[in-house]
């Protein structure tokens, strides 16, 4: 348990020294979320109880395609010289790289959501009419529910030649509903229409269900040739 | 350095039995059946597709026999990784940091604490752990030697090295050569597969040809040109 933890918190300050040298997926999370926010606002022009209707789909999917862009980051590094091997030879749990990479893109996917949630309040004058602290839950469980799936798929499509397809693909269909839920639960906070509670417990079974499945079955995607 | 002598019987350190490696319908090793002494520096050598990366790397671990076996001290190869240091022919290190920071990565994943551990293996392979440079800016010689230096970290008795030479000058060549040989006398079990087998020749204990997947002959010396020399 002791070196499960040291060598994860390793793991991980190791990622984020090196996404700090570099800010490769940060950038281009960043960029491309900020992109898709000033589209979506020349597209439509929705008054603000329109807006509090769709911006929960809009903000989802953005932030979805956006951590794509870390997810396939975070193990082209790993590739580049071989260095998973390193760690394949090592005694090391298969477990801590896997909780280090899943923690890392959350960390990235959280400052992401940081940066770009009041810009997005702003651009589409949002207010929440519910209970508005119930967005942390959402967005907590939400943006993990993204990660966990998401480093798990971009290690299994590791090795295939084109991985920047293939991840979306395998990644997608699988947070259909983790993503309606997300959705679901924005939509009723800021427009008040009800309880999110039911999309906030769904969220987290999903959570927990694949976070348990992609630990028990990390190790063989790992050792996979 | 210190290095602890191997409390092992130096003959059968590492057995391997009918080993076939199969990548789809390609066999690159076709029935491999070999014991190595501890103790001992081991070269492998063959042309290009003889199958030598793919033993080095069912050794280390990392490739699953399609059948046979692999025994590494009694263990398969998986539960004997404290054992084996392994060195590929990429550099196995992250070019966006120091060595010092990638030494003291890997070493956490071997459960040593502290950098001490790791300055000394980077002084024994002759780099200044304090250089701030990150690795994607050393030379090759360079890189091989704190490659080395991230195989041995551990102080593995058996050390299994991929093409250590590849790239580098003669110098930093006989350089590495010279780490070995300390390393074997030392105690330590050493493969070395490449191309550049006269850079071993008086060090090396044997020479191990591989040809279309299977040893053909074991010798304990290089014929003058290179090639094989008389049969064990």
């Amino acid at each position: 348990m002791n070196s499960l933890r040291s060598i994860t918190l390793a793991t991980l300050t190791k990622d984020i020294r090196l996404e700090w040298r570099s800010r490769d997926a940060l950038n281009s999370m960043l960029f491309f979320s900020l992109l898709v926010v000033v589209i979506f606002s020349f597209s439509f022009d929705p008054n603000a109880e329109e807006s509090r209707e769709i911006a929960g789909g809009l903000i989802w999917v953005a932030f979805l395609f956006a951590a794509v862009v870390a997810l396939n980051q975070t193990w082209a590094r790993e590739l580049r010289n071989q260095v998973l091997d390193a760690y394949r030879v090592s005694p090391a749990p298969a477990n801590a790289l896997f909780i280090a990479k899943a923690l890392g893109n959350f960390i990235l996917v959280s400052v992401l959501e940081a940066v770009m949630a009041p810009l997005f309040m702003i651009f589409y004058n949002l207010r929440a009419v519910g209970p508005a602290w119930q967005l942390i839950p959402v967005a907590i469980l939400g943006t993990w529910a993204l990660v966990v799936n998401g480093t798990f798929f971009a290690a299994m499509s590791l090795r295939t030649r084109s991985r920047e397809i293939m991840l979306p693909l395998l990644l997608f269909p699988i947070s259909i509903p983790a993503v309606q839920s997300m959705v679901e639960a924005t939509r009723i906070i800021l427009s008040g229409d009800g309880s999110a509670r039911f999309w906030i417990v769904l969220l987290l079974t999903y959570d927990v269900v694949f976070t348990t499945a992609c630990l028990a079955l990390f190790e063989t995607i790992l050792q996979a040739e | 350095m210190t290095v602890c002598a191997p409390e092992i019987p130096a003959s059968g350190i590492v057995n391997v039995s009918n080993l076939i490696k199969q990548f789809g319908r390609f066999a690159a090793l076709r029935g491999v059946d070999a014991e190595f002494a501890g103790g001992q520096f081991h070269v492998i050598l063959g042309d290009n597709g003889a199958g030598k990366t793919t033993l080095l790397r069912a050794l280390a671990g990392l490739a699953n026999p399609t059948r046979g076996t692999i025994s590494i001290l009694g263990k398969k190869p998986q539960d004997a990784c404290r054992e084996v240091g392994y060195m590929a022919h990429p550099s196995l290190l992250y070019d966006e940091m120091s060595g010092l920071e990638n030494l003291r990565y890997f070493a956490r994943l071997y459960g040593i604490d502290g950098d001490s551990r790791c300055e000394q293996v980077i002084r024994w392979v002759r780099l200044d752990p304090q250089l701030q440079r990150p690795v994607g800016q050393y030379s090759q010689g360079m890189r091989q030697r704190m490659s080395l230096a991230r195989a041995i970290l551990h102080d593995p008795k058996i050390l299994l090295l991929d093409e250590p030479f590849s790239n580098v000058d003669v110098h930093s060549a006989r350089e590495i050569v010279g780490l070995l040989k300390d390393m074997r006398d030392a105690g330590k079990t050493i493969f070395v597969v490449t191309h550049q087998a006269s850079l071993l020749e008086g060090v090396a204990d044997e020479f191990v040809w591989m040809q279309a997947g299977q040893i053909v002959d074991r010798t304990s010396r290089l014929a003058a040109d290179g090639a094989r020399a008389e049969i064990q």
